[in-house]
């Protein structure tokens, strides 16, 4: 009973350890629909300087700036494309994480569609030719009785 | 003729490994930024070494001009302030330097200790004016023309090299 109370007792220090942590770490709009649309919105985003990184998940202090940007713009009203616009509009295309559909980057869009459909069309035709080739031309004699071999071999 | 079909594979590995093998030799921080060829973002901020002072982008209009974005807490910026210095020295360029998210007197300390190149500093306290200049790695060098429009956007510490063949060459051919 005593181990148990103390099992307990650790589990709870241990989880809320990180729940204090968090609060002390980032600031947070008072609204917490306000406050997930922004990290919602963070996470779209790239970091630059540590670009495997969204701006949601980087503690760097190029993302906790545009985090606070974004949740400034937000608390002012503006909508998520607005926000998506200014981010673009200083840091180009390169910020979001997914590219937006334009002639520069329609290869990157359509490109593995395309392989997929030319696979697919050089297989159809491939198949095609060697089934032609297997009903038209029939085993001759000689092939018969090598293939008998080999099996009989067995 | 039959037996090249079966290179076909090797070519078209050989054809990837050649586009991937470039790609390592590209570097990923050198992300194009969309503000070349555009207005340059008006600014109007406190001056570094007179906070009474405002020094306002409007100022340069008319000259084809550096902005220099740079920090005391920036190693890199250590790096290549003498090329500045002696560029600043030669009088081609009015050189302005905007200090980024430092503290002025900070700042100061590292011009007298290190030279001041710049016509003008700009006390960028908060990054405001950085992040209209789409910043993301200090330093960073812009060459704006003299209708006010980035030419060139230059991230991370100029070379001997990139300052004369990309940043001088272009200033040369703006002041025409």
């Amino acid at each position: 009973m005593k181990q148990l109370l103390a099992c307990l007792m650790l589990l709870s220090v241990m989880l809320a350890i990180p729940n204090v942590h968090a609060k002390e770490a980032a600031t947070m709009a008072a609204d917490p629909v306000l406050e997930k649309r922004v990290m919602a919105l963070a996470y779209e985003l790239r970091c630059l300087v540590c670009q495997n990184q969204s701006l949601g998940g980087s503690q760097s202090e190029f993302a906790i700036d545009l985090r606070d940007e974004i949740r400034q713009q937000m608390t002012q009203g503006k909508s998520d494309k607005q926000v998506t616009d200014f981010m673009v509009e200083r840091y180009g295309d390169f910020i979001l994480f997914k590219p937006p559909v334009k002639s520069t980057t329609l290869a990157l869009w359509i490109g593995p569609f395309a392989l997929l459909a030319i696979g697919a069309l050089v297989l159809f035709i491939h198949l095609k030719r060697r089934k032609r080739t297997l009903n038209t031309t029939p085993l001759s004699d000689e092939d018969h009785k090598r293939a008998e071999a080999l099996l009989d071999n067995k | 003729m039959r037996h090249l079909k079966y290179l076909l594979p090797l070519a078209v590995f050989g054809v990837m490994v050649w586009f991937l093998g470039q790609g390592l030799y590209l570097n990923p921080r050198e992300v194009p930024s969309p503000l070349v060829n555009k207005p340059a973002p008006v600014f109007n901020v406190a001056d570094l070494h007179r906070p009474e002072l405002q020094f306002a982008s409007e100022q340069m209009k008319g000259k084809v001009w550096i902005l220099n974005v740079w920090a005391s807490w920036c190693r890199a910026c250590r790096d290549e302030h003498p090329l500045f210095v002696e560029l600043g020295r030669q009088g081609i360029v009015p050189i302005v330097g905007l200090n980024y998210k430092d503290q002025r007197g900070d700042a100061l300390e590292w011009l007298r200790a290190l030279g001041n190149p710049y016509v003008a500093s700009a006390y960028d306290v908060d990054g405001r004016v950085g992040m209209d200049y789409g910043v993301y790695g200090v330093p960073e060098t812009y060459v704006i023309d003299k209708q006010g429009v980035i030419r060139y956007k230059h991230t991370g510490p100029v070379t001997a090299q990139s300052l004369q063949t990309k940043v001088l060459a272009l200033v040369k051919e703006l002041q025409g």
